[in-house]
């Protein structure tokens, strides 16, 4: 028997790997729902949600309870099986990207060497890219698959934004892939982790343009016409009730859990804490010191997205095109030339 | 049997499977969306070969953008089950004659190639497939291939732009 013939002890190492990064960042998500609301009220000058628990603290437990006991309902005129495919696929998309994102550096346990990434592959963030592409299914399949013509066009919107987005996104990663000439997130973190800068001090209008183009991806404010309440009554999203509108609010959370790990990877030095040299302790403590500076730094993002949530009124259809037509694509195109001329001058 | 040759044989199935369901749906949506399965099946045999590059870019582009711009035309057509018009069986019978006979020839061609006869295909190995030796190859080998199509490409985005203003 060949079958069989293959390291379990990688399989079941792998597949605890998964399910802590997955059940993890399901955890956080829920607790970034209450983070939100927090966050909008102090940006607001109110007490925000205070009844559940201490401080609030079982607020998002007490809404996941709440979506839970609504009644399931499937439009009569719907497509009965797209209009359940298209939570499931908006889910399986946003979680899906955690598999090439390296959370700290190799732990040893049981004498076993274990990397803290579920893949590294030769060709991690397009892997990223591939993913992101197919989240736009989740949208367009229940748009359409609801019969509503005000969700129908919200996913036509979604769509076409995160088309238009996935460009000038790609193309502020190239002059990023430029320096760093490896696709693979490990070695681009580990390059951050070995030398002295961080991604950000060689590629500043990137990263700009990247954290543009990732809010508009994960269609938060001001970038979230899809669900423009006061155009298209509640979007994409307006025929679902119970658990399966839960998963769609949920997958927009864990969408910007997962843009923001990949920013903090790519620009933010990953899983490096500055000015402290890794090597001078233990690898096991230096690997879950990596894991807690990767999650502080995501904490961080997750705050800017709700800052600028809370801030900034949504653009006019025809303003988020021609933002992301005209200004962002040229201004991607222009940081790629001056990227390549300073590799070229050697500088 | 390796775990190779079994992935082989259930993503083979798996491609069949779907792309039969492409043209046995009567829905359209739902044979784009099966046409999707088959793009996916088609890059597990890519990662197969260890071609990791290519499987990727066949989910981004094909899978990612091109069947999205496919569904966004079949969304706005609103095409309905029964306004689809029935073909005589005549004509019916004239289409399976003559892809039959195209499939035969495909596969007495694919046999009687000398170039991939007691040829084993590098399952799990070789590097072609990776992102160095593919630049280095697309960069030094086939530049003038390469800039030509991107020339095309360039071409046919400036006529979409011409036809778009008009």
């Amino acid at each position: 028997m060949t079958i069989l013939a293959f390291d379990w002890g990688l399989v079941i190492e792998k597949l605890i790997l998964i399910a802590v990064v997955v059940f993890g960042s399901l955890g956080i998500a829920l607790y970034t729902t209450f983070g939100e609301r927090k966050v909008a009220a102090i940006l607001q000058d109110r007490p925000g949600p205070n009844r559940a628990g201490p401080f609030g603290l079982l607020q998002p437990l007490a809404d996941g309870i709440k979506l839970i006991m609504k009644e399931e309902i499937i439009p009569t005129a719907a497509n009965k099986w797209l209009f359940i495919l298209g939570p499931a696929l908006a889910m399986t998309a946003s979680l899906m990207t955690c598999a090439v994102i390296p959370w700290g550096s190799d732990i040893e346990l049981f004498g076993r060497k274990i990397a803290l990434q579920i893949a590294d592959i030769n060709i991690g963030i397009l892997y990223v890219f591939a993913v992101v592409s197919m989240g736009v299914y989740g949208i367009m399949i229940g748009g359409w698959a609801s019969n509503n013509k005000f969700s129908l066009m919200s996913s036509l919107r979604a769509a076409s934004q995160a088309i238009s987005y996935e460009l000038a996104m790609g193309l502020a990663l190239i002059a990023l892939l430029m320096t760093t000439e490896s696709l693979s997130l490990k070695t681009i973190v580990e390059q951050q982790v070995q030398g002295n800068w961080w991604n950000i001090v060689y590629q500043p209008l990137g990263f700009l343009l990247f954290f543009i183009a990732a809010l508009a991806e994960c269609n938060r404010t001001p970038f979230d016409l899809p669900e423009a309440e006061n155009e298209l009554n509640f979007g994409y999203h307006q025929e679902y009730s119970s658990m399966k509108l839960g998963f769609y609010l949920f997958a927009e959370y864990i969408n910007m859990i997962m843009s923001s790990a990949i920013m903090a990877s790519m620009y933010f030095g990953g899983y490096d804490l500055p000015f402290f040299d890794e090597s001078t302790v233990a690898p096991n403590i230096a690997a879950m010191i990596g894991v807690g500076t990767l999650l502080i730094k995501i904490v961080l993002f997750i705050f800017l997205f709700m800052w600028i949530r809370w801030t900034i009124p949504r653009f006019r259809y025809d303003q988020l095109m021609n933002l992301g037509w005209k200004t962002m694509i040229p201004l991607a195109l222009f940081n790629l030339l001056i990227t390549g001329a300073l590799i070229l001058a050697n500088l | 049997m390796s775990t190779v040759d079994i992935l082989f044989y259930l993503l083979s199935a798996f491609a069949i499977v779907s792309a039969t369901m492409v043209l046995i749906s009567k829905n359209p949506i739902h044979s784009v969306l099966w046409l999707i399965l088959v793009f996916f099946a088609i890059s597990g045999h890519y990662i197969l070969l260890n071609a990791q590059f290519l499987a990727i870019v066949n989910i981004i582009v094909y899978a990612g953008a091109i069947m999205v711009l496919f569904l966004f035309v079949i969304m706005l057509m609103n095409i309905k089950k029964d306004a689809e018009p029935q073909k005589q069986l005549l004509v019916k019978l004239t289409g399976v004659v003559a892809a039959g006979s195209l499939l035969t020839l495909l596969i007495a061609v694919v046999k009687q190639t000398t170039q991939i006869q007691d040829k084993q295909v590098l399952l799990k190995e070789g590097s072609i497939g990776l992102i160095h030796p593919l630049g280095q190859a697309l960069f030094t080998d086939y530049v003038i291939p390469f800039e030509i199509s991107s020339v095309l490409f360039l071409s046919a985005m400036v006529g979409a732009v011409i036809i778009g203003k008009k």
